[in-house]
């Protein structure tokens, strides 16, 4: 198994735990890819999480606006017909707890690894970028006839290695990693 | 007697579903009060009585480590379960929060029927005889 093999797993795992747990549904499996910083321009609400350690990076999910208010009506039991501060929260909150659950699963593999608060965009025409220009492990997730995409992007951290709890074998993302799993 | 608590948490979406998994749990609770961060937090504890704090553990301005940390050196509040409920689930945080005073501890995302089970053994303990 290699970092990206493992980070799917995590984010497979998490993600459809954190929807059948907290809002009873069940997603399924669409699509799972390798994506270069380069994306189209988007609308819709996407939510990111950032992390620091041994390894750094970042963890997003995108949804359309309908999805979002989907998910914050499931969550809440509330109405939400239309994108606004409540559903921001939901779609915030399931990013925590998603890209939050997909950390601690890393860790023992990665060593320590810190979670930022969440922040959540809303709009039309808009485009997203890794300042690290990272190559992106993208799992999309069909709920009705909507889609959801995880995202995360994840780099060892040069000057964290070799420090307590960090893996010595920590290398690049698609390369073979020796896992204890 | 109804037991007063305390939910702290960033999120209003996670209140919301707090306030709502605490009513489901068929317990004695009465006001269930919320704070955004741990200062707002530590105000509430100055002007009302608490029975029990929920509390997530990243958050802005004062997380809840460190609001933990303020309830347990305070005479008046040491008595106070505290939980904490957070995606934080590493070794370190945990370890972190029992060393510092935490009754306990549930992983998101929760069910109502964990939340319940957490607090069965603390609530009627904090509350007066």
């Amino acid at each position: 198994m290699n970092v990206k093999d493992l980070i799917i797993n995590c984010i497979q795992q998490s993600t459809l735990q954190v929807f059948s747990t907290m809002l009873g549904e069940e997603l399924l499996l669409a699509s799972v890819s390798t994506e270069g910083d380069t994306q189209d321009v988007r609308d819709g609400v996407v939510s990111f999480v950032g992390l620091a350690g041994s390894w750094a990076g970042t963890g997003s999910i995108t949804c359309s606006p309908v999805l979002a208010c989907k998910i914050c009506a499931q969550m809440l039991m509330t109405e939400a017909s239309s994108v606004n501060e409540e559903v921001l929260d939901a779609v915030a909150e399931i990013t925590n707890m998603i890209i939050g659950n997909v950390k601690t699963d890393l860790e023992p593999h990665l060593g320590i690894l810190g979670l930022s608060v969440p922040t959540v965009v809303y709009g039309h025409n808009f485009k997203a970028r890794n300042a690290g220009h990272a190559e992106w492990v993208v799992v999309r997730f069909a709920w009705g006839d909507g889609l959801l995409t995880v995202k995360l992007s994840l780099t060892p951290d040069g000057a964290k290695a070799g420090e307590k709890g960090v893996h010595s074998a920590a290398t690049l993302l698609g390369q073979p990693y020796a896992l204890d799993v | 007697m109804e037991a007063e608590i305390l939910v702290v948490d960033d999120s209003a979406a996670i209140r919301k579903i707090l306030q709502r998994v605490l009513r489901q749990t068929g317990m004695a609770i009465g006001t269930i009060m919320e704070a955004g961060d741990g200062e707002e937090a530590l105000a509430v504890l100055k002007t009302h009585k608490v029975h029990l704090v929920l509390t997530d553990i990243n958050m802005p301005k004062m997380d809840g480590l460190q609001f933990l940390g303020r309830v347990k050196e305070n005479a008046d509040w040491v008595a106070i379960p505290v939980v904490m409920i957070t995606t934080e689930g590493g070794e370190t945080k945990v370890a972190e929060a029992v060393r510092l005073g935490a009754a306990g501890y549930v992983r998101k995302p929760f069910t109502a029927d964990q939340i319940k089970e957490k607090l069965a053994g603390l609530l009627e303990p904090a509350l007066p005889l």
